[in-house]
């Protein structure tokens, strides 16, 4: 009988926040109570769908020529690399992000904070990774908003990022957000992952060499997806039990 | 202890997901017309009972022969040109309804050398989930599921929750993310 001979990507679970997180208070009713059953990697897992190609527009990277005139705020760069935990690219990947305008406020029916709306601000953007997993968007820096968590809760700025990565379990919904935010200490969201290093990864960094000059601040954010084993699973055809 | 691989953390979609995801929502794994195609259609439920609204369903699946369009499959990539795509992604609506049009697919051959029944794995993601859990979906009736070595690990008092019945335009299949019938979900 012949073994299959699959990727196996690396597990990571303690790098993310536990979906039990009490801070975040609307995590009370929709983390699983029993425990999860560790699944193998099979075909279905390293496998996954290759979006984005088809549906993604030349301009859907650049958040600011959406609409007649540009959107209010601080006109921003947004760029960096999807990588893999063992350092290697992942190429022609797609990546979905969302965000507020600069006064905090997200163009979304269920958003009503007394902050204005944008008419030249969307708030959403994609694209798809190049060959060497390179990415850049093109937008405003979010604003701060204020959420009913805690009280005088406020979200630090920050950018929701949605990726497929190669395979199943490479997909990663994240925030990034912005250096040295004075509102990450109240933030229960940020905080919930529990490694201070792990929360380093989710901040981008000005980037002075990559800004453009009389134009826009340039921010640099790698992405880490989990890596493959550099070892096949399994070795030997013959080599049956 | 876990060594830290140096990927990045996982963060809620937030409340506004719609907003960023909802331009790919599309049930149709297989396109309209397709014969034998039926709907998967269940709810998203919180601890509460309260169908959650702010939520979104993904599927992934092999197509009805057990086949990937994908480089990493040692069987070799199926290109398509029939339109099948294996992906589907469901917002779920005001009601926490969910669906994906779909078929099928094939069973597949395992890593210890057995099979794996016809399966389709899930992601689920909601405003209050600081990351996303996974589970699969298996069919009533389908004599290959007794074998299945992903399947046969969960306690047996709580696979019914993995396997979708059959419904007037196909199966149903409802997602609790606690209580009673508190769906099982995997660690992939
Ligand atoms: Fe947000």
């Amino acid at each position: 009988m012949t073994h299959l001979i699959l990727p196996r990507y690396v597990r990571d679970d303690g790098v993310h926040p536990p979906l039990n997180s009490p801070d975040y208070r609307s995590s009370a009713l929709r983390y699983p109570k029993k425990p999860l059953q560790l699944l193998p990697h099979g075909l279905t897992e390293i496998t996954g769908p290759a979006l984005g190609h088809q549906q993604v527009g030349e301009l859907d990277n650049d958040l600011t020529r959406q609409h007649e005139a540009e959107p209010i705020g601080q006109r921003i760069i947004v760029q960096g690399r999807v990588l893999d935990s063992d350092g290697r690219s992942v190429p022609d990947t797609l990546i979905e992000l969302w965000q507020a305008n600069a006064g905090g406020r997200y163009r979304h029916v269920r958003d009503t904070w007394p902050a204005p709306l944008d008419p030249n601000f969307t708030g959403v953007g994609r694209t798809v990774t190049d060959s060497e997993g390179r990415f850049r968007f093109v937008t405003i820096k979010p604003g701060a908003y204020p959420w009913k968590n805690h009280h005088n809760a406020w979200r630090p700025a920050h950018i929701h990022f949605s990726l497929f990565g190669r395979a199943f379990t490479q997909r990663l919904v994240t925030q990034m957000y912005f250096p040295e935010d004075p509102l990450f200490g109240q933030d229960p969201i940020f905080k919930s992952v529990p490694d201070p290093k792990g929360r380093q990864r989710m901040i981008c960094q000005f980037d002075l060499d990559s800004t453009e000059p009389e134009w826009a601040l340039t921010y640099t954010w790698d992405i880490v997806l989990r890596g493959t084993q550099a070892t096949p699973f399994e070795g030997d055809d013959n080599n049956d039990d | 202890m876990m060594t830290d691989p140096g990927t990045t953390p996982s963060q809620t979609v937030g409340p506004f997901l719609s907003i960023g995801m909802e331009w790919l929502h599309d049930p149709y794994v297989v396109p309209k017309g397709t014969p034998g195609a039926f709907w998967i259609r269940g709810l998203l439920v919180d601890g509460a009972g309260t169908p959650v609204p702010d939520g979104i369903v993904e599927t992934w699946q092999a197509d009805p022969q057990g086949r990937f369009d994908h480089p990493d499959d040692p069987r070799g990539a199926v290109a398509r040109t029939d339109g099948f795509r294996g992906f589907a992604r469901s917002m779920t609506n005001a009601a926490g309804e969910w669906g994906v049009f779909t078929v099928r697919p094939g069973s597949l051959p395992a890593l210890d050398g057995g099979t794996e029944a016809p399966h389709l794995d899930v992601t689920v993601m909601a405003r209050g989930m600081l990351q996303r859990v996974v589970t699969r979906i298996y069919f009533a009736g389908d004599d290959r599921n007794a074998a299945d070595p992903a399947l046969s690990t969960v306690d047996p008092s709580r696979r019914a929750t993995l396997i979708a019945q059959p419904a007037d335009d196909g199966y149903r299949f409802d997602i609790y993310l606690q209580g009673d019938s508190e769906t099982a979900f995997f660690a992939v």
